[in-house]
């Protein structure tokens, strides 16, 4: 029995709904900054998992695409987490609701 | 029986080739390490290790017991299972790239009929590397990219003020130093038109110039300063700076755990050697070399391999010759030499690169 | 054969580290976890015969994002979470989410098991060359937008981390000296 098209969509979906349950669950910012990271990682399984079912590279640029975006979610991400740690002394996004009252 | 050999055979054979790839360049790295030693020594005016044998020969061997039986100590409020783990992942990553090292050229001389049950079928040539993949040069760059996981942790595993001081520079020197060195590659890789090293190696037996280093100089000098900084060797060991740090990154490691590390080290600078000499002064390759003996044949291989060996062993003299010559950098003029100074010249030969293949000159 | 058990060995490794980076409080342990993820992925990749993605994956991924993390968490010397105290609800909301999601990732497994795409024979789309073609040629305009998108996120970075006034966090340390 070789591994299916089917069998990676599903662990791209179990890896994609472990990255969505954990950006609700987690409460710093960095955790849920990794928490996004692992869920655009579950949604390239799928692309690289298409690019080889129908041999065909569009697939693969696609994923090259969401890594560059990632690489830039992280540069500005991690960039806002330093400038909110300076100014609140924690990570916590319960900490960035001071527009609230 | 036949079946049963037949599914073992390329498993055996691909596990004899790994182990006799990883002894060699462990041993190669055992000497390096009192070749350092006794280098050092002359150019201090000293004598260097010479109780262990002849000349010290066995000085490596006394050393490797010496570290399995200390006592091995963990600090009491280091995080265990990341201290432990901390070692393992640097050696690991290593010796990870030992695997698409092309150690000579193909051996096509040989023949394989006398293999049982016709396993000698099809087998045209020996090759003499591991495995020839189609990426084999970003693995490498990725592979050791990884390793700096090992001195990051490391550093923030053992609960010291030294060592997180040394991961945190790690850190941040590897990548910053790490964009300059895939900059400097792309020049030689747009010239070869391949990724992969054996292709590197035939690109450059075409070329005119024969070696890669005369068009691609700046690219080489850039890739080599880029290396020592990876592999945290003086004139760029902030990590581990002893006068300022106690060791840096491993103060809190000993026994067997630190030896993991200085190997890892060690075997590091090997495979920067091994990429200068792959990339740069065409690997194996001696020009005119075909002339003497068929190419295919065994003399071609093994004076070839001896070629590459000596090329590899030049660029661990230079590691140890820097390191008896110059003096650290600043933590600032590091940074700034990286982005300020190495980046861009890295680019300017990467686009000067590209219009002169776009002319056809290169 | 063999591929069928790399494949469970690397996708159960890679839903247990997926699972230990929620599980864990400690944000250095989530980290690590990730890269584990990151990395198995990059062996799931080369079983997909995709050498060149799977090698960029543990470049840029476990190579460049997640030591930037590591240094950052490093820098800040950050404490465990807290456990939720005014947010109760989200668990529930949370575990109503991951429900949904897990049903639909079984509704699809069914549903593309029912209709089986087997393999092509023929593997070479990973090939660096059938990449450096597709990008250059049909995707020309993707890659520079990409690039462009880099460019932005590094003037965007710069300013985000520059120092303007002093923060709170200067302050703390100024008193936490005296």
């Amino acid at each position: 029995m070789e591994p299916t098209l089917a069998s990676y969509l599903a662990l791209s979906g179990i890896l994609f709904t472990i990255g969505a349950v954990g950006v609700i669950f987690k409460r710093n910012a960095i955790g849920m900054f990794m928490c996004i990271e692992l869920m655009l990682n579950a949604v390239n399984i799928t692309f690289v998992g298409f690019s080889r079912f129908y041999n065909d590279a569009t697939g693969q640029l696609f994923v090259f695409m969401v890594m560059s975006v990632a690489a830039a979610e992280a540069a500005i991400g991690l960039g806002i987490i330093i400038a909110f740690f300076r100014n609140r002394i924690s990570v916590d996004v319960d900490d960035a609701s001071i527009l609230k009252n | 029986m036949e079946e049963i050999v037949k599914t073992l055979f390329p498993l055996i054979v691909y596990f004899t080739a790994i182990f006799l790839a990883f002894n060699g360049v462990l041993i190669i790295v055992a000497y390096t390490v009192l070749a350092e030693r006794k280098i050092l020594g002359w150019i201090q005016g000293r004598i260097g290790p010479n109780r262990v044998g002849p000349w010290g020969l066995l000085q490596p061997f006394a050393d490797l017991l010496k570290f399995i039986f200390k006592e091995d100590i963990a600090p009491d409020k280091s995080t265990k299972f990341v201290y432990f783990l901390a070692p393992l992942v640097a050696l690991i990553c290593a010796l990870m790239p030992i695997v698409v090292y092309p150690f000579g050229p193909p051996i096509k001389t040989i023949d394989w009929s006398f293999l049982p049950y016709g396993l000698g079928e099809g087998i045209r040539q020996l090759p003499l590397v591991i495995a020839d993949f189609d990426v084999a040069l970003l693995y490498v760059l990725s592979v050791t990219s990884v390793g700096v996981y090992g001195i990051a942790l490391a550093g923030w595993a053992s609960n010291s003020k030294y060592s997180l001081m040394g991961g945190l520079r790690s850190s941040a020197q590897m990548i910053s130093y790490e964009l300059a060195m895939g900059a400097s590659v792309l020049g030689v890789v747009m010239m070869a038109g391949s990724l992969s090293l054996t292709k590197i190696i035939e690109a450059q037996t075409r070329y005119p110039t024969r070696w890669f280093i005369i068009p691609q100089f700046i690219g080489f000098i850039v890739f080599l300063i880029a290396a020592f900084a990876e592999t945290n060797r003086v004139p760029f060991d902030l990590p581990e700076a002893e006068t300022e740090l106690v060791a840096g990154f491993h103060t809190e490691y000993s026994a067997l755990k630190f030896a993991l590390f200085f190997m890892a080290e060690y075997v590091n600078m090997f495979t920067v050697s091994v990429m200068c000499s792959t990339l740069f002064l065409g690997g194996w390759y001696v020009p005119g070399l075909s002339r003497i003996f068929e190419y295919g044949s065994i003399p071609y291989a093994i004076v070839s391999h001896i070629a590459f060996l000596l090329k590899i062993f030049f660029f661990l003299f230079l590691y140890i010759w820097v390191r008896g010559t110059l003096p650290r950098f600043r933590f600032d003029q590091l940074m700034s030499f990286g982005w300020k100074f190495l980046l861009p010249v890295a680019i300017g030969n990467l686009v000067f690169t590209t219009i002169m293949v776009y002319l056809g000159i290169f | 054969m063999i591929t069928t058990l790399l494949f469970f060995l690397f996708a159960g490794f890679a839903i247990a580290c997926a699972g230990l980076m929620v599980y864990h409080k400690n944000p250095l342990y989530s980290a690590i976890s990730l890269i584990g993820v990151f990395i198995a992925l990059a062996c799931i990749y080369m079983l997909l015969a995709a050498p060149f993605i799977a090698a960029v994956q543990v470049l840029v991924y476990a190579g460049a994002i997640m030591v930037l993390v590591i240094f950052v968490i490093m820098l800040l010397n950050l404490e465990e979470d807290k456990p939720l105290t005014r947010l109760r609800h989200l668990y529930l909301i949370g575990s109503i989410l991951g429900l949904v999601l897990l049903a639909q990732t079984l509704f699809i497994f069914y549903a593309v098991k029912k209709s089986p795409q087997s393999a092509q024979e023929q593997a070479d789309a990973g090939l660096t060359l059938n990449i450096g073609r597709a990008m250059f040629t049909e995707y020309l305009l993707p890659v520079e937008i990409a690039g462009v998108l880099l460019l932005m996120a590094i003037v965007g970075a710069m300013v985000l981390s520059r120092r303007l006034k002093e923060t709170r966090l200067d302050i703390a340390q100024k008193e936490k000296r005296r």
